[in-house]
């Protein structure tokens, strides 16, 4: 038994896959709330998450930009409440003088009293779109979103080496533009108009560019990119049509889901569908590839967990908001305390489980210190 | 095992065959050196191979080239994929995927090879190149050695019949070229690989090449043992000149078999004092002065409060490992890069402090991608931009160009003229304002033997003018034959400044090719025909 547990928290990276969808789970439950405690617990479980299960990559560090993202998102929310949504509500905070605006913008006035009312839907939705962005930043941290692209199902894997190759492209782009732009203050910098000035930097950029995705396209066809057997026409066609209204099938599907007002015919029936649909093209896309995955990312117990955990908070939510409108989405006239509810409070709980049932991150490599050939002294060209 | 029979090409527009009638069959095991100027049709031939030519590049291809047995006309390259493994100048611009261990099992992927052999082989490439510790590092933090060894690496886990490798080293400075070179060696020694290799430092090579193939230019393809093809080369290396300056026979290929064949001629020169008196770097008027430079980028210090003068009629070399602060010096003098601390005074103005156009009139600076200077269509027009730049009389840059490149058609686009051709327009462009001092970023890279030679001929000129000239490079050949005075750099401090001869004779490391046969006395071929002329 001991073993079994020991065999199971050697340190790995889970399945991205996993990671979105735990995530995805979460940000379908914020998504059904405005309950502000709600949606304080539900970022504190990202944020616990991500802290103890993150790895040691570039990637992960952007979590940090995704909790700037979300405190904007909120105080953006606050200044337009004050900014337009004068008059609303009757308890008013601050009183401050009303701009009516001209005829063409009618009914619309600037500033305004300032009431409580509007200042907490504010605060509200400002949180409840912040934590969604949150819970979306916590699966980029948790999963290299670069794998995520490579454990896409063969049939798209074509277009997961394209997206990759062009990601790739920016940093290179942004390079070789500061090292032209500084080599142009050595021909006496921007003495000519605006656009020669431009035009002398970005020339030599997109040369550049141009020339490395050439040699690209000659590396990768030399190197066997997309000799894995081809489809008929017939097949192309099938398989094509197959996932678009597939896609088209879970595009619908889970709008209906999100948005209660919706027929719930359109919500599980149209989702599940869509799904098989898109699954079967994808197997028939896939069937005839004849290529091998590298260390594919498996689909293991913990995975299994670490996807339940969230798609549980999400079933909650859904359920309980349901059951007990008011508990989810406090009133706000009138003006009460939001309450405190238990059940979906012990349902987003539920989304903390993989903080302490999963493997945690490799450490990160050895190899990460410098070379040890920058020491060397160089030799010269006939030593 | 690749065969070509009465193989002709021709590229679109050209008006006569690349290559001609070339039969040529590589066969298991061996290494075969091709040499040939750039230009020549060297990558033409290696990318005929695999079918990149022509199916890549367009073009027209008469005869045949087979690989065993399979013609490149019945298929396209992806399907020589695992019999023909090519490995291109800049690693960087073939890398698909972003880490160690991704890349080196990409190719493998695309074959379909089982999981369980495809983990097994990456772990022993991963060995074999010695590049185990760097499995999980991002390619672009990678140093340019270690990205070139990750590029073989990746298509030896296809386990090729052949390994064609382009000019591996041409961008590389000259360690991270050792440790490619020596990973070849190995591959050869050790594992009786196929290897086809294009490669300009062809000393390295040539000790344990089979075989080597000239590409001289006008379409035939000269097959020979290296000692032959060497004999016939209009180019060659210091050491394979020196042999032939001597009469040795047969050629000395390694600076070991040299020494061995120079015994009677070193002590023959030690009795001589002809060894050419240099000019002493210091007696010309002082062009440019800096004091207590210090360029930093945050926590590291690049140049550390370093101080420089530099004289007319002399030309300096600036030597170092990579990140050594050449580079940085080199900027921070002339204006345009980063300066922290420190004065910079040439012609009578602060470069750092005068309009970019006036700095450009005191200090001219080529930089390591000289190419990033030019952005018209042809030369003409790049030439006049240089002259209405730099305020100059028409006509002034294009004259420049023609005392330093004879020839160059006007309305030719930048991009096709060869590499020295490139360096001689931007060099013209730089020298169209007349700045006094001259500073060129690793001038050297990527230039053949022939260009080389130009390219000395140009500098020496320059300083006979009267210019001051101040080059960073690693190319241990070219300093000895151009520079009066040698500054190493490590760590942005100047470790050793003086004499040429003085710097460079004595020093393991950077000692010439001349310097190991013949003694700290002789740098050059030419010094020691100077010396042995009279007899």
């Amino acid at each position: 038994m001991a073993s079994a547990a020991t065999a199971y928290f050697l340190p790995r990276d889970l399945h991205p896959a996993a990671w979105w969808v735990w995530a995805l789970g979460l940000a379908a439950a914020a998504s059904r709330t405005t309950n502000p405690w709600l949606l304080l617990v539900i970022f504190g479980v990202a944020c616990h998450v991500v802290v103890s299960r993150r790895p040691d990559a570039p990637w992960a560090l952007a979590f940090r930009l995704y909790l700037y993202l979300g405190l904007t998102i909120i105080v953006v929310r606050l200044v337009f409440r004050v900014l337009l949504a004068g008059g609303q509500g009757q308890t008013v905070l601050l009183s401050l003088p009303s701009v009516p605006l001209p005829e063409w913008a009618a009914g619309v006035s600037l500033l305004g009293d300032v009431t409580a009312e509007a200042m907490l839907s504010g605060l509200y939705d400002g949180m409840r779109l912040a934590t969604m962005v949150i819970c979306l930043g916590a699966a980029n941290a948790l999963a290299n979103p670069k794998r995520l692209l490579k454990s896409m199902p063969s049939a798209l894997y074509e277009v997961g080496t394209a997206v990759v190759v062009a990601i790739s492209v920016f940093p290179q782009l942004a390079e070789s533009f500061l090292r032209v732009r500084r080599a142009r203050a050595l021909r006496g910098g921007p003495k000519q108009g605006r656009m020669k000035a431009l035009r002398a930097i970005v020339i030599p950029v997109l040369e550049d560019a141009l020339d490395r995705s050439l040699q690209l396209a000659a590396s990768m066809d030399s190197r066997g990119y997309g000799r894995a057997g081809r489809d008929s026409a017939r097949t192309r066609l099938l398989t094509g049509s197959l996932m678009v209204v597939g896609l088209i099938g879970v595009c619908v599907g889970v709008y209906a889901t999100l948005d209660g007002t919706t027929p719930r015919v359109l919500a599980g029936p149209v989702l599940a569908a869509g799904a098989v649909v898109a699954l079967i093209g994808f197997g028939v896309a896939g069937r005839r590839v004849q290529r091998t995955r590298y260390r594919p990312d498996r689909w293991r117990p913990a995975e299994v967990l670490v996807a339940l955990s969230g798609i549980g908070v999400a079933v909650v939510l859904f359920t309980t908001s349901s059951f007990d409108p008011l508990d989810v989405n406090p009133s706000l006239s009138p003006l009460t305390w939001p309450p405190v509810a238990v059940v979906p409070l012990l349902g987003i709980l539920v989304g903390v489980l993989p903080s302490f049932f999963t493997p945690p991150p490799r450490a990160p490599h050895a190899g990460q210190v410098q070379p040890f050939e920058q020491a060397r002294l160089p030799v010269g060209e006939g030593a | 095992m690749i065969r070509l029979d009465r193989m002709s090409f021709t590229y679109d527009g050209a008006t006569r065959p690349t290559l001609r009638d070339v039969d040529l069959t590589i066969d298991e095991g061996e290494l075969v050196l091709v040499a040939g100027r750039t230009g020549a049709g060297k990558s033409t031939l290696l990318n005929a191979f695999n079918g990149l030519v022509p199916h890549f590049t367009g073009g027209h291809l008469d005869g045949s080239v087979s690989v065993q047995g399979v013609t490149t006309q019945e298929k396209p390259p992806r399907e020589f994929s695992h019999l023909v493994g090519v490995v291109g100048q800049d690693p960087l611009a073939g890398f698909v995927t972003d880490t160690v261990e991704e890349e080196l099992a990409y190719g493998m992927e695309q074959l379909g090879v089982e999981p369980q052999v495809m983990r097994r082989r990456v772990e022993e490439t991963l060995d074999l190149l010695g590049i185990a510790d760097l499995r999980d590092r991002a390619l672009r933090t990678l140093s340019g050695g270690q990205q070139q060894r990750v590029a073989i690496g990746s298509v030896l886990t296809m386990h090729p019949a052949v390994l064609v490798l382009d000019e591996p080293t041409s961008a590389l400075d000259p360690t991270a070229a050792e440790d490619v070179l020596a990973t070849l060696a190995r591959l050869v020694h050790d594992l009786g690989t196929t290897v086809v290799l294009a490669e300009h430092r062809m000393e390295r090579v040539i000790p344990f090449a089979d075989r080597m193939l000239w590409v001289p230019g006008d379409g035939r393809v000269v097959d020979g043992t290296p000692a032959q093809v060497l004999a016939q080369l209009p180019a060659a290396p210091p050491i394979i000149e020196l042999g032939r300056l001597l009469g040795w026979d047969p050629l000395p290929l390694s600076v070991r078999d040299a020494r061995r064949a120079a015994t009677s001629v070193r002590a023959e020169l030690d009795a001589s004092d002809s060894a050419v008196p240099r000019r002493d770097p210091g007696e010309g008027k002082v062009l440019l002065e800096a004091r207590g430079v210090v360029v930093r980028y945050g926590q590291h210090v690049a140049v550390r409060e370093v101080d420089l003068a530099l004289h007319a009629g002399s030309v300096t070399a600036l030597m170092g490992r990579n990140g050594s602060g050449k580079s940085s010096l080199l900027w921070a003098l002339q204006g345009a890069g980063r300066r922290q601390a420190g004065t910079v005074l040439a012609g009578g103005v602060e470069t750092a402090q005068v309009s970019r156009a006036d700095a450009r009139r005191a200090v001219g600076l080529v930089p390591q991608t000289a190419s990033d200077l030019l952005y018209l269509e042809s030369v003409d027009q790049e030439c006049g931009a240089a002259d209405d730049e730099s305020g100059a009389e028409p006509g002034t840059c294009r004259t420049l160009l023609d005392r330093m490149a004879p020839g160059i058609d006007g309305t030719q686009h930048p991009r096709d003229l060869s590499e020295g051709q490139k360096l001689a327009l931007v060099l013209a462009v730089q020298l169209t304002a007349a700045p006094p001092v001259m500073l060129l970023d690793e001038p050297t890279r990527g230039l053949d033997y022939g260009a080389k030679s130009a390219f000395v001929e140009i500098v020496q000129a320059l300083a006979a003018d009267g210019h001051t000239v101040a080059i960073a490079t690693h190319d241990v050949e070219f300093v000895a034959r151009v520079a009066d005075r040698v500054i190493v750099m490590a760590e942005g401090e100047f470790v050793s400044d003086g004499p040429a001869v003085d710097v460079l004779g004595g020093s393991p490391a950077f000692a010439p090719q001349t310097a190991k046969v013949l003694g700290p006395r002789w740098l050059t071929v030419e010094q020691v025909r100077e010396a042995v002329a009279p007899r």
